[in-house]
């Protein structure tokens, strides 16, 4: 063990799972998981290789300024002061020409966001979203819709449950290390997990019951459920009766939707979706409806979520042992972090992407990041002239990365914050390298669940690089924009005093565990009187009033997929344990020796129809977009579909692991940056041609 | 028989491969050096449902190593007080011959030193009273480090806990 160990999160994917990192003088030795709060030292691969991200010379390692085309590749090695006086000159012209809310700025999302949001807001622009268009704006805004709660507002009882159901919800590849041995231990406990899939994929080889179900008929599914726990009396009728609305409304809407319907557009026998119904019927309120991760799947995903959340009330599963735990924060004991964001006014111009106007129902919180492209390029409702990118790369992974890249041409100011060249920092103007998670602080954020408290990122060791931490950067850009006086602290030992006044707690309380807990037991609130639900009235809402009230409905008309034209297939992205997402992991040394590139899983028996055997290079095609792939050839995927891993095909010469290796799945999906009426992209509708390569 | 014993269980397994991250990070090991291995196999079909097999391989430390009889300078060293087979690696002149000997591919060249390396089950975390990184490390707890008669004692459980109709 190292001379020194240092409790913090790690950062190598959104996971933020708890660590400890083993620290020898300025070197990690090792990273491991938190035994306090994970059990055990158990950490991902991901994790364990966070090592290889600190001494990687092919991340920026000094600040840089563009020195030629956009995109050439050609930089220029500045000092700090020089690079944060380019920024806030850039960014002071153009607000005085096009006001504040011209200047846009994104990040990964997650629980630390406040340095950003609290710099945009100081500036006076309303314009923060994140990268949850391409991820789970779908499920984020139907649970709002039905429970008033954010997607992340419940923490799912693994351990205790009964029986968990997930559709398509990869939780034993696609894994966080503390959710995947929950689950796990819920299977050892006696727990049945079912997986619905368009391919078997390893959750699936640990799930008591796989259904290999037709693409995009996920919806015809769930209603088929709610109909056989309906008709069958099979709901938590104390629940539904106390804590939902619109249960004679949705009973209605579901009688068409039989299992035998159901077997018809999905394939999974009739009788196979009874004895499910029954199955979690006998098992409730114990039971999960997993709400999914990366939901952005079709244009009617956010119905397929609604769905899904109808399920978990029908059954009673919010709030039980074993179901889904409605997540408590600091403030329900009294003891709320302070916050920078909260001091500062609240900016008055209407969002660019729409949110809460143009999108009345769509939450303003996580925005759509899809709509920038399309306001850069009509200067709809108003001009956007600059783009702060930060932690986030949407060229990497949003839809039609040509089509986004044209629209950010016509920016005035593109600023990337990141610790990797990313592609769309590979196109910037600027970029400001951050230093890695092993070498900052950040700002204490609560840990909600049933157990709230506060956890912390400590920095283990100094920094490699040029490089700076989150809280000096937008504190520094604050300061050149004349607003520094919503960041007031010269340290982040300061800011985290001042964080936790009048909580009793300070920095020092974190060195023995990596957090503090503010109760000893879970806080359950009571199932007949207790439950807060943040809807307006207060309860589950099958017929959302919120939604009626902007003329959308509450529930729609299952419509099958939009049939395929002969020789197309499907495209299909998931993630691996090795790389979850994406970029930031694939050229770190460790991580690509094990997977440096992406295939294309095809069917057996559609692979002989195309003449195409094991590991042949194929040609995908779609609209004119080609790229090449190696195939691999399985028994276990639906025929119409191809499935790709996310996130390969780098074009960034610098990182010479992964330049080049694989294939980039969002350039195949050619017009899908749209909004769909969740939120999300419809990143699945993408459909695609395959043919050897002669 | 050596004093200890990796046991996987199977039904933790989820092939993430993070036990061999923890080795390679652990024990430094460059690119293309694995000092354990996670081999898939399958996927094969068990009632109805296509289930994966992920077999752990790590340094099995032989009653007889064949590595050690091959080995020509004394390098390469069973340890007497638990069975541990290592390499001094001041010894090792990287003739390779542990490599080519070995049935189970476990000694790696390691391109950086010159040397060979190879799973010593962590033994300077042993001596320290804890355990290889790879059961340490393992995401879902799907490793144990134990004593051979264990294993069986393991097994044993796990039946009569599947099999027993008084389970909850």
């Amino acid at each position: 063990m190292g001379t020194k160990r240092v409790y913090s999160i790690c950062a190598m994917c959104t996971g933020r799972c708890p660590i400890v990192v083993d620290v020898n003088g300025n070197e990690v030795e090792h990273i491991w998981g938190n035994p306090y709060l994970l059990g055990g030292y158990h950490l991902c691969p991901r994790g364990a290789a966070g090592k290889a991200l600190l001494n990687d010379t092919e991340r920026p390692q000094t600040p840089l300024i563009r020195d030629g085309e956009r995109g050439s590749g050609k930089w220029r090695s500045v000092s700090w002061d020089e690079a944060l006086d380019y920024v806030a000159d850039n960014l002071k012209n153009i607000i005085d020409k096009y006001g504040a809310k011209s200047v846009v700025l994104s990040d990964r999302g997650g629980a630390i966001t406040e340095f950003e949001k609290t710099f945009l807001a100081a500036i006076g622009s309303p314009n923060y979203f994140n990268h949850h268009a391409t991820c789970s704006n779908s499920i984020h805004n139907a649970h709002l819709s039905v429970a008033g709660l954010a997607r992340n507002g419940i923490t799912y009882d693994y351990k205790n449950c009964k029986y968990l159901v997930s559709f398509g919800r990869n939780l034993l590849e696609s894994l966080v290390t503390g959710e995947a041995k929950s689950v796990i231990d819920m299977i050892e406990n006696g727990g049945k997990l079912v997986q619905i899939d368009v391919r078997w994929n390893y959750t699936a080889a640990k799930a008591d019951r796989f259904f290999l179900i037709n693409p995009g008929t996920d919806y015809a599914l769930a209603l088929a459920l709610i109909h056989v726990i309906i008709k069958d009396s099979l709901y938590d009728a104390d629940f539904v009766k106390r804590w939902t609305v619109g249960f004679e409304e949705l009973s209605n809407f579901v009688k068409l939707y039989t299992p035998e319907f159901a077997e018809n557009e999905t394939g999974i026998p009739a009788a196979e979706i009874v004895k499910l119904a029954h199955d979690v019927g006998n098992a409730k309120p114990s039971v999960i409806f997993h709400l999914g991760w990366m939901t952005a799947w079709y244009s009617n995903d956010f119905y397929l979520r609604r769905a899904i959340c109808s399920l978990n009330a029908l059954l009673g599963a919010y709030e039980a042992k074993g179901g889904l735990i409605i997540n408590k924060g600091p403030e329900a004991v009294g003891k709320p972090l302070k916050s920078l964001l909260a001091q500062v006014p609240k900016p008055k111009d209407p969002r660019f992407d729409g949110c809460g106007t143009k999108y009345p129902h769509l939450s303003e919180q996580w925005g759509l990041a899809q709509e920038l492209a399309h306001v850069l390029l009509t200067d709809e409702p108003y001009p956007v002239r600059a783009y702060i990118v930060f932690r986030h790369d949407p060229l990497a992974s949003l839809p039609d990365p040509d089509y986004i890249r044209d629209a950010f041409s016509k920016l005035d100011l593109l600023v990337s914050i990141d610790i990797n060249y990313s592609e769309t920092g590979w196109f910037s103007d600027v970029i400001l390298p951050e230093d890695t998670y092993l070498e900052r602080t950040d700002h204490v954020i609560a840990r909600n669940g049933p157990k709230p408290g506060y956890i912390l990122r400590q920095a283990a060791v100094q920094r490699r690089f040029d490089t700076r931490p989150r809280w000096w950067i937008f504190k520094e850009l604050a300061n050149r924009l004349g607003v520094g006086q919503y960041f007031p602290y010269n340290s982040i030992e300061e800011l985290i005093a001042w964080q936790l006044e009048g909580t009793g707690y300070k920095l020092e309380d974190f060195n023995e565990k990596g957090y503090i807990e503010l109760v000893d037991k879970p806080i359950m609130w009571d199932r007949v009187d207790g439950l807060k639900f943040k809807t307006p009235s207060g309860k589950i809402e099958f017929i959302s009033k919120k939604l009626e009230d902007v003329g959308i409905p509450s529930f729609i008309p299952y419509e099958k997929p939009i049939e395929l034209k002969p020789g197309r297939f499907r495209l299909v992205t998931s993630k691996c344990a090795l790389h979850t997402q994406g970029r930031t992991t694939l050229n770190n040394r460790l991580l690509n020796e094990y997977v440096s590139e992406n295939h294309l899983y095809i069917h057996e028996d559609r692979a002989v129809e195309l003449g195409i055997k094991e590991g042949d290079l194929l040609e995908v095609e779609n609209e004119g977009e080609k790229q090449y792939i190696k195939a691999k050839l399985t028994k276990y995927i639906h025929p119409d579909v191809l499935f790709m891993l996310h996130g390969f095909g780098d074009d960034v010469p610098l990182r010479t692991r992964s330049f080049g290796k694989g294939v980039s799945d969002v350039r195949l999906q050619k017009g899908l940056v749209k909004v769909a009426i969740g939120g999300n992209c419809p990143f699945t509708e993408c459909t695609v041609s395959v043919k050897k390569v002669k | 028989m050596g004093k200890y014993y990796i046991f996987q269980d199977q039904k933790r397994c989820i092939g993430c491969y993070a036990c061999e991250l923890h080795c390679k990070t652990k024990n430094n090991a460059p690119e293309g050096a694995k000092l354990c291995r996670i081999v898939p196999t399958g996927p094969q079909v068990v009632k109805g449902v296509p289930r994966m097999h992920f077999v752990f391989m790590p340094c099995f430390h032989c009653e007889k190593p064949w590595c050690v009889y091959a080995c020509p300078t004394g390098a390469m060293i069973k340890r007497a007080k638990d069975g541990i087979v290592y390499v001094k690696e001041d010894l090792c002149v990287g003739c390779k011959n542990c490599i080519t000997a070995c049935p189970w591919g476990v000694p790696q060249w390691n391109s950086e030193t010159g040397k060979v390396m190879k799973c010593d089950y962590c033994k300077d975390r042993i001596d320290q009273g804890l355990e290889p990184a790879c059961v340490t490390g393992c995401t879902t707890g799907a490793l144990k480090f134990i004593s051979p008669s264990e294993a069986s004692q393991i097994k044993r459980e796990q039946f009569a806990k599947n099999i027993s109709p008084l389970k909850k």
